[in-house]
């Protein structure tokens, strides 16, 4: 998996607990170096494991820590660019719920090799929307419950979202949404932003 | 209503023609135009409205608001019918920055013809000037995706950008390292061979000096290995010093070193050079309280002496004549002669006895 995955990870810890923290988790999850490269490619269960030591070293259930860079990954500035690339997926909130079948495709176009699991996204006229995640890539389900929390903040819409389990090869997304337009959403222009 | 494309006459289900109301008109090409036979602009689109914002279109000349450049030479709606269905290149007069395409198609009632226009690469800048959004675009345009693509393309370079600068300079760090002796912060003996290699090949003449440390290892016996260490950081300072900007110094072996004397081939500038170096080296070397005692023995030879030099060859002439300074009672220099070469003498110091 890309190391643009665990710098993240990386990121959210540092930004969150300190950086005393994420030294001790990354010392316990046998890490060497420093930073990770974004775009190299490093072993797929290293992620799990900073996960591990990372839930232990916080006490937090692994569940939650991921669930919770799922919004850090949309709310924190220094993340503008992937909230800008997800808020490509609709002009509101339900738009956006619509467009994620869309997303391992998106995700692969902005970079080749990076898969993610299928999502299908259930959506009836009115009432509760689920979504289900195929399975391959562990925890990416959490995140993606985070990271629609902080998308419906961003969109303004007031929604309740749950993680609601995993089957053998998939998790369900539960999404009910109370207020679209329940605060003023944050500002998307189309227009491709000038690189400083 | 307006009539799309006449159909063929007397057509099968699916080949009659089909009235468009211009409201849906608006959302199916936010950017297309209804000419009248004369040139009138009867109806624009909403986006291509935007885009004039404050200055109406409609009743209005087309040609006076638009210029075609592909086709060239156009300026009737009549010749403009006549390339129905291919492909136009035309801009605004009003900003003729935005490179516009369209195709145009003749209306089924009469002379008016329907002209829809699409931005092409031209969509990125369009949308930074005239802040358009999602809405701007009909649901089936691909303005959005063009735009995503292109930061997240941009996202990736910039990270691929920021990788190539992390990765070159680590090589620079790693390859600096594969080079220095990190006692001294000289070079070592891997960076000598790299540096004769260029002097050979440039053909720059050079002086190739041997020097070894006398009396370090008493030195080392007597007063400790902090000490030695001390010591082959005051000589490498030493020999920095001696030399000049283009000439390299390293630490090849324990007490050795090698120097390059670039450009210098003259042998009472060479000697002075090495009588300045045993000078400064026989200096005592204060350490811990005590003075460290050392001298040097130097063998040098010169490229200039060999038809073709060779790095082995010269290091090995150098060893003799280093060899000779030794035997002939250390602190003292010996240059190879062309006549010592030409006539074997310093192979026979070599296979001769014990250093």
């Amino acid at each position: 998996m890309y190391g643009l995955v665990n710098r993240a990870l990386q990121r959210f810890i540092c930004s969150s607990y300190g950086d005393a923290a994420w030294a001790e988790i990354a010392q316990a999850s046998g890490l060497r170096h420093e930073a990770f490269e974004p775009l190299l490619l490093y072993p797929d269960d290293l992620t799990g494991t900073i996960v591990a030591a990372a839930a232990e070293r916080l006490r937090q259930a692994p569940d939650e820590l991921l669930e919770d860079l799922g919004t850090f990954l949309v709310s924190h500035p220094s993340y503008e660019a992937a909230r800008r690339l997800l808020r490509f997926g609709g002009s509101d909130f339900v738009e956006l719920l619509q467009s994620l079948d869309d997303l391992p495709d998106r995700a692969r176009l902005a970079l080749p090799g990076l898969d993610f699991p299928r999502i299908s996204v259930d959506m009836p006229r009115s009432g509760r929307i689920v979504l289900v995640c195929g399975q391959g890539l562990p925890g990416f389900s959490r995140v993606l419950t985070g990271l629609l929390r902080g998308l419906a903040d961003d969109y303004g819409t007031l929604a309740m979202i749950d993680h609601a389990g995993s089957g053998c090869d998939e998790a369900r997304i539960t999404v009910d949404i109370h207020n679209t337009s329940f605060a003023r959403a944050r500002r998307f222009d189309l227009a491709i932003p000038v690189m400083p | 209503m307006i009539g799309a494309v006449p159909a063929e006459a007397g057509g099968a289900p699916g080949t009659e023609p089909v009235s468009l109301d211009p409201a849906i008109l608006d959302r199916l090409m936010p950017m297309h135009l209804l000419l009248g036979g004369g040139g009138r602009i009867l109806h624009a689109g909403p986006t291509l409205r935007r885009l004039v914002a404050g200055a109406s279109l409609v009743r209005t000349a087309f040609f006076d608001r638009f210029e075609l450049l592909l086709p060239a030479g156009v300026t009737t709606v009549s010749v403009l019918r006549t390339h129905a269905g291919g492909r136009l290149k035309l801009r605004m007069q009003h900003d003729p920055d935005i490179a516009l395409r369209g195709i145009v198609v003749p209306v089924a009632s009469g002379a008016e013809v329907l002209l829809n226009l699409s931005f092409g690469i031209s969509v990125i800048e369009a949308v930074r000037r005239y802040n358009l959004t999602n809405d701007d675009f009909a649901a089936t345009d691909l303005a959005t995706e063009m735009h995503y693509l292109i930061e997240a393309k941009s996202a990736v370079l910039g990270e691929s950008r920021r990788l190539n600068d992390r990765l070159r300079r680590a090589r620079a760090a790693a390859e600096e390292q594969a080079f220095t002796d990190a006692l001294t912060g000289l070079a070592n003996r891997r960076a000598l061979d790299g540096v004769v290699d260029d002097l050979i090949l440039g053909g720059r003449p050079f002086a190739l000096m041997r020097i070894d440390l006398d009396y370090f290892k008493a030195v080392n016996d007597r007063m400790g290995h902090a000490a030695g260490d001390h010591v082959l950081r005051a000589a490498a300072g030493v020999l920095r010093d001696c030399l000049r900007e283009g000439d390299t110094v390293t630490r090849v072996g324990g007490d050795e070193f090698v120097i390059l004397l670039r450009d210098r081939t003259d042998a009472p500038g060479i000697d002075a050079i090495a009588a300045r170096i045993i000078d400064r080296l026989s200096q005592p070397i204060p350490y811990d309280g005590a003075e460290c005692r050392i001298s040097a023995s130097i063998g040098t030879t010169i490229s200039t002496y060999y038809p073709a030099p060779r790095a082995d060859r010269m290091l090995r002439d150098a060893d003799a004549a280093l060899y000779l300074s030794k035997q002939n009672g250390r602190a003292r220099a010996t240059l190879v002669s062309p006549r010592m070469l030409a006539d074997g003498a310093l192979d026979q110091v070599l296979s001769g006895g014990p250093r």
